[in-house]
């Protein structure tokens, strides 16, 4: 008699988001080298690092905002094929705007400060194509409730609100129409902590809700610890290691990595 | 063969005005401008002897179309007597040697500033309307650059959003004129300030629309037989002003849209907009054997 194994979860499964072999330069500085990385349905990818490690050019990457010098970047999703880099400028903003979801440090590069919170939201809806006026008005609403906005705040233009708030309404906005991949730009740094966390807890709901599938760079050890599955460590352009967050910051094995580990510590 | 035979006889200015590389060039635009129906395109504003500001952008154009034998019309505001419009008119009878009507049925050109006449345009009619501000995202993005590569990704959400905050802020489109409309499904324009009322004229119209602004440098165009949809939610009808059963005070003709003029008594009485439609009115009513267009508005409705 022979023994019938399941493969493993890792075998069966397709990653969602597959980045292969990403180079980019700016001049001579090497922004990024020969990086891959992928990420499995579901899963919290961190990605952690100095400032000048290439983390968020990667992350830039993955919002097509930015296309590399070599590397291509897939997404296994029905009606997505191909590299995403050779993508045109119209497909290019009709995927950003339905499948991908971001949230930037600096809220002033993903709302409109002086439009009210849901129209910021609605206005997601709106390159998407929806028309209606009580339905845009609805489902901004739900994204805002989901995100654990105020609702009495709910016409509020973004630059009366605190930055708590403001990353809430980005929150919202990139969930308004639950996007396959949730990219996180350092999403709580430069909140204060009690704010920072209640930020982390709203994006812990959601990722238990939703299952949404996340990419996380930060580089705060702690925010990595708190949210993602998986860590990617980068240093100068490169992954210098990558596994478990909990085994990686156990146990680190490369020296750069224990050096950030015991620093934070 | 001398040289003064290959020559034309010395003139004090050319035909039309405008030199002839001007209007060439115009020309050129024009079609650029109709095979794109609009999008704006960017031409060389020449000096007219007017102020920028005032009607040189469709001034220039009536200059490129006219001819000896084309019969021009021009209206400020609907009307056909006011300064402004009297001087256009006289300056491009003056230029061109061509005759000038009052009748919207009898103009082949109308010049037009801020209205669309109310009788029905025929396909040999051109309308050309002067635009004061060509670019309907400037209220969204000052930058004009960024705008043309929204223009060029048909990426217009933050007009939508405009409306979605007018309504959220006061419970309807507070736009009133020059109503950001998508034309030919594809690119969002301003149809130069013509109120709410006009721009239902311009959908599938059978006559041919250009919009030029002289300041901005940029015309864009409306083909016969294109769609003009004003920008709306599906919610939220478009709605034109409420002229449908307004009287004018003056011709008693009904359904029509309105100058509001205010009287001692704080009320307000109401003219027609389009003077000469009101003058035959009135000549008609007198007895006289007057020729009247359909209008596009029937008994104050637009027919669908």
């Amino acid at each position: 008699m022979t023994l019938q194994l399941d493969a493993p979860r890792l075998v069966k499964t397709r990653p969602l988001v597959t980045v292969r072999n990403v180079s980019k330069c700016y001049g001579d500085v090497v922004a990024l080298n020969d990086v891959s990385a992928s990420v499995y349905p579901g899963e919290v990818l961190g990605i952690v690092g100095e400032s000048g490690s290439g983390k968020s050019t990667l992350l830039r990457m993955m919002n097509l905002e930015e296309t590399p010098d070599r590397g291509s970047y897939t997404l296994d999703l029905p009606d997505v094929q191909g590299n995403l880099f050779d993508l045109d400028r119209f497909a290019r903003r009709m995927l950003c705007a339905t499948k991908i979801g971001i949230v930037y440090q600096n809220p002033h590069l993903g709302l409109l400060m002086k439009h009210s919170s849901s129209g910021n939201v609605a206005e997601r809806l709106l390159v998407a194509g929806e028309r209606s006026f009580a339905t845009l008005r609805q489902k901004a609403k739900v994204a805002l409730e989901a995100s654990e906005f105020p609702l009495e705040r709910l016409d509020a233009p973004p630059i009366e609100l605190s930055g708590g708030m403001q990353q809430r309404v980005q929150l919202a906005k990139a969930i308004a129409l639950e996007p396959a991949l949730l990219l996180l730009d350092e999403p709580t740094t430069g909140l204060d902590v009690s704010v920072q966390a209640m930020v982390l807890d709203t994006l812990k709901h959601l990722q238990q809700e939703r299952a949404i599938t996340m990419v996380i760079v930060s580089h705060d050890l702690g925010v990595i610890r708190t949210m993602a599955d998986r860590v990617m460590v980068m240093r100068r352009g490169e992954v210098v290691e990558q596994g478990l967050a909990d085994q990686t910051f156990q146990d680190p094995q490369h020296a750069y990595t224990q050096q950030l580990v015991h620093a934070k510590l | 063969m001398s040289l003064s035979t290959l020559t034309k006889p010395w003139e004090a200015m050319n035909y039309g005005f405008l030199d002839a590389s001007a209007k060439r060039e115009l020309r050129r635009k024009m079609l650029k401008a109709v095979a794109v129906p609009g999008c704006q395109m960017p031409y060389a504003s020449r000096e007219v002897p007017m102020a920028r500001g005032w009607g040189t952008g469709g001034l220039q154009v009536s200059l490129t179309l006219i001819n000896p034998q084309t019969r021009v019309k021009v209206i400020d505001q609907g009307a056909d007597d006011s300064v402004n419009a009297a001087s256009i008119r006289r300056f491009l009878a003056r230029v061109s040697g061509a005759p000038t009507t009052m009748d919207t049925l009898e103009a082949d050109l109308i010049q037009s500033r801020h209205r669309v006449p109310e009788e029905i345009m025929r396909e040999d009619q051109v309308l050309v309307l002067q635009v004061p501000n060509p670019e309907p995202l400037r209220p969204v993005q000052p930058n004009m650059s960024i705008a043309r590569q929204m223009h060029a990704d048909a990426d217009y959400g933050r007009m939508w959003l405009q409306l979605y905050e007018q309504i959220l802020r006061s419970g309807r489109v507070m736009q009133g004129a020059s109503y950001p409309s998508l034309v030919n499904g594809r690119h969002v324009m301003t149809p130069s300030p013509i109120p709410r009322w006009d721009v239902p004229k311009l959908n599938m119209a059978k006559h041919l629309t250009i919009l030029s602004a002289g300041r901005e440098k940029r015309i864009h165009a409306v083909p016969p037989f294109t769609r003009v949809e004003p920008l709306v939610f599906d919610d939220v009808p478009y709605r034109v002003e409420d002229h449908g059963g307004l009287t004018c005070i003056r011709s008693g003709a009904t359904g029509f849209f309105m100058n509001e003029i205010p009287q001692e008594d704080g009320t307000s009485a109401y003219e027609i907009s389009d003077s000469e439609f009101g003058v035959k009115t009135i000549r008609a009513a007198e007895g006289e054997d007057i020729r009247f267009g359909d209008t596009w508005y029937k008994d104050g409705e637009m027919p669908q």
